[in-house]
């Protein structure tokens, strides 16, 4: 199973490119919130970004914390999310230790589903798709990129 | 959110409460400058001074913002206080797709609130806050505090003001997230006389996008367009700084106040040099992948036993001409320390650069005293023009406050007006010609963004009065409706008139797509006529002698020319504000 990684934060430039396509080719809307990443200032924009997007927990404390069973696990890391089951209650997001869930303002959840859609819009080469369990990181050439 | 109507948030900053209004007229105007101009006509006071705290403070974005890429920028609108007219002001940063999200065309900000506050908006809140407690803090405390203050990190724009804005100087800028800036024309002093110290947006909306596939497959080809291919290149990689050694090359820089066009010293402030011994990284605007915005750094030893201090410190063309060409600082490092000082006061680069280096002159000529300007101004000197950019900023004599409505106000009291490099405001870094010269003078904005004139200027043509009142005032036309969109105007290459009309009919503007030439033609009438109510006549504007004596690659420039072609355009721009009776936008 591959997962998303963001192993190359530090060339980020801000443009939120990865997750207004989240948003519109996963999510079907616009913006950049209801998006499986989502990128913040550290501190201002002087000290550079930082990528909220779901680590791919084995297992996931988020999967634990849905009382009704709309999360489950992936297998791989990460978690298969089912609309269909979800209350709203909002447990996922803060089982979440690094705040990888967004909730809208109806408490519906967005996390990463570990597609990769995202990754051929980062002008910089931040994201990368990789096998689980493999070799995170590093200089290993990915898809995307061409700024 | 795709709407056949506007959808303003109107905020009376006197009471702190707000209210919505459906506007009409998406049709007619489309957004961005049109929309700005037709809220200044609905809400603007023609015959009232600048400061009359009724004068709408306007911020607007287009049908595109957030849906396409490069659609990233926001129209600032208001009574200047430069001249005391109607003007706009661009900038990017997160501003644009926080409005987007926060689900409002335009945000009008009326009235004055009673001590000094911050303004904050979301989809779902409206807070004015006293913040007495920042008032008088420097622009990098200011931002500091309200990113502490506020929530949203990321996903929101924070607009603020320094000093100079404080100060009512007309070269008061308001500073986008950092690093952008609606630089111009002192929108900063509008914001201070509203007692505004900043402007937090959250962006915290989001919209279902249009069913089927035509809008992600074109959204699809604009990104490869704006990233695949080399037509960006120049913006991400030196970025507009490459214009600096292009310039000098080609006898075309402002240098020492215009003394001068061209000179060796400039091979330490081009771009080549800032990449290749400032540059730390880039940045961009939220939704532009390209990352124009290229940052560089200060280094100072504050104290010995090697304890250093460093900032980041953004730059382009513009801010190292004003501060580096125009002051005859040659040092890269130098010209960025600078850079850091008037961004701390608030102040636009432009401006402030231009009117040192007049003063500078004027000094030199006798025709003021270092009781003006308390430091010895000197070319070349950096250290004291440090000290001179805080006096500006805090307006800290009656010289730099006069200095700081204008050079040629202060140039009319102690002389000096024939070596001011004024273009209905301080010039901006092109010295290419006549059609440059002439289009900055009487532009809308005053501003080298408003046609190609500087570029019209490089092609060589013989003089050719009508051909280029003809270019500027298709160009001008060509570039309203992508500032009505509101595109960066770094991709009018990508964003022709096709494209733009695939693109809103992609996202469900089917009428705005189909008469886009129609709509830009509208806006440009209605723009200058918006300018004129408010007391513009572009036959009295002059240019100063010293632009008569600039020499460039071409030799010297042709006063009968210069004359001619402003005379021209003067009369094609009332040709453009008298047509009232064209159809214009329904009432909402």
């Amino acid at each position: 199973m591959k997962i998303l990684t963001a192993p190359r934060m530090d060339r980020c430039i801000g443009c939120h490119s990865c997750s207004l396509a989240c948003a519109r080719l996963v999510h079907k809307n616009l913006s950049w919130d209801t998006a499986g990443i989502r990128i913040s200032s550290s501190g201002g924009l002087s000290t550079g970004f930082e990528a909220r997007t779901c680590l791919a927990c084995l297992p996931a404390p988020c999967v634990a914390a849905c009382p009704t069973g709309a999360y489950s696990q992936r297998k791989g890391g990460g978690v298969v999310v089912k609309k269909s089951l979800c209350i709203r209650c909002g447990e996922c997001a803060r089982a979440c230790p690094v705040d990888a869930v967004f909730l809208d303002h109806t408490s519906e959840p967005f996390v990463c589903i570990h597609c990769g859609r995202c990754v051929g819009f980062c002008p910089h080469d931040c994201l990368e798709l990789t096998t689980a369990g493999g070799g995170k990181g590093g200089e290993t050439a990915s898809e995307g990129g061409g700024a | 959110m795709i709407r056949d109507h506007f959808r303003v948030l109107l905020v009376d900053l006197g009471t702190g409460r707000g209210r919505i209004e459906n506007l009409e007229g998406r049709d007619a105007v489309a957004g961005g400058s049109g929309l700005a101009a037709l809220l200044f006509g609905k809400y603007g006071l023609p015959e009232r001074p600048w400061d009359d705290p009724e004068q709408p403070l306007i911020f607007t974005i287009g049908p595109l913002t957030g849906y396409f890429p490069l659609m990233s920028k926001t129209v600032c609108a208001f009574k200047s206080p430069y001249h005391d007219q109607y003007a706009e002001s661009h900038a990017g940063g997160r501003s644009a797709l926080a409005l987007r999200f926060a689900d409002y065309d335009a945000l009008v900000l009326q009235g004055r609130a009673p001590t000094p506050s911050c303004l904050s908006v979301g989809s779902r809140h409206l807070d004015l806050k006293d913040v007495h407690y920042l008032w008088g803090m420097d622009l990098f405390k200011t931002g500091k505090m309200l990113r502490r203050m506020y929530k949203g990190a990321g996903h929101r724009s924070i607009l603020r003001i320094g000093p100079a804005g404080e100060n009512l100087s007309a070269m008061a800028c308001i500073n986008v997230d950092t690093y952008r800036h609606f630089g111009r024309l002192g929108s900063g002093a509008v914001m201070g006389a509203k007692n505004l110290k900043g402007i937090v947006i959250l962006g915290d909306g989001s919209f279902p996008l249009p069913e089927g596939k035509e809008y992600a497959r074109l959204f699809q080809e604009v990104y490869r367009k704006m990233t695949d291919t080399d037509m960006m290149e120049k913006y991400h990689n030196y970025g507009t700084p490459i214009n600096m050694a292009i310039l000098n090359g080609i006898h075309a820089l402002p240098i020492r106040n215009l003394q001068k066009t061209s000179d060796p010293d400039i091979e330490g402030i081009t771009g080549e040099t800032f990449a290749r011994d400032t540059l730390l990284r880039n940045a961009a605007c939220a939704g532009c992948p390209v990352g124009c915005i290229h940052i560089g750094f200060v280094r100072e030893r504050f104290m010995g036993e090697n304890r250093y201090l460093y900032r980041q410190v953004s730059y382009d063309h513009e801010p190292i001409f004003a501060a580096g060409a125009m002051l005859h600082v040659t040092n890269a490092f130098s010209v960025l320390a600078l850079l850091d000082t008037v961004e701390r006061e608030g102040l636009d680069i432009m401006s402030a650069g231009v009117a040192l280096a007049w003063a500078t002159e004027a000094l030199e000529k006798g025709v003021i005293t270092t009781q003006e300007t308390i430091v010895p101004l000197r070319f070349g000197d950096d250290a004291v023009y440090r000290v001179a950019f805080h006096h500006l900023g805090a307006a800290s004599n009656e010289f730099y406050r006069l200095l700081g409505q204008g050079t040629m106000k202060a140039a009319r009291h102690y002389g000096g007006a024939d070596f001011a490099c004024v273009l209905g405001q301080e010039m901006a870094g092109y010295a290419t010609g006549e059609v440059f010269f002439v289009s900055q003078a009487l532009g809308l904005r005053h501003s080298h963004l408003d046609t190609g004139g500087y570029s019209y200027d490089q092609k060589d043509k013989e003089p050719d009065v009508n051909g280029a009142v003809q270019f500027l005032v298709q160009d001008e036309r060509a570039r309203v409706l992508l500032t009505s969109m509101v595109s960066c105007l770094f991709a009018r290459g990508v964003y022709g008139e096709d494209i733009l009309a695939d693109c809103l009919r992609s996202v469900g503007y089917k009428v705005l797509s189909e008469t886009t030439g129609a709509v830009s033609s509208h806006v440009q009438k209605l723009r200058w006529r918006t300018r004129l109510r408010t007391g513009f006549d572009p036959r009295s504007v002059s240019i100063p002698k010293r632009f008569l004596e600039v020499e460039t690659w071409r030799g010297p420039i042709d006063g009968a020319y210069l004359a001619a072609l402003k005379e021209a355009y003067a009369g094609a721009i009332l040709d453009l504000a008298r047509e009232e009776r064209e159809p214009g936008p329904q009432k909402g």
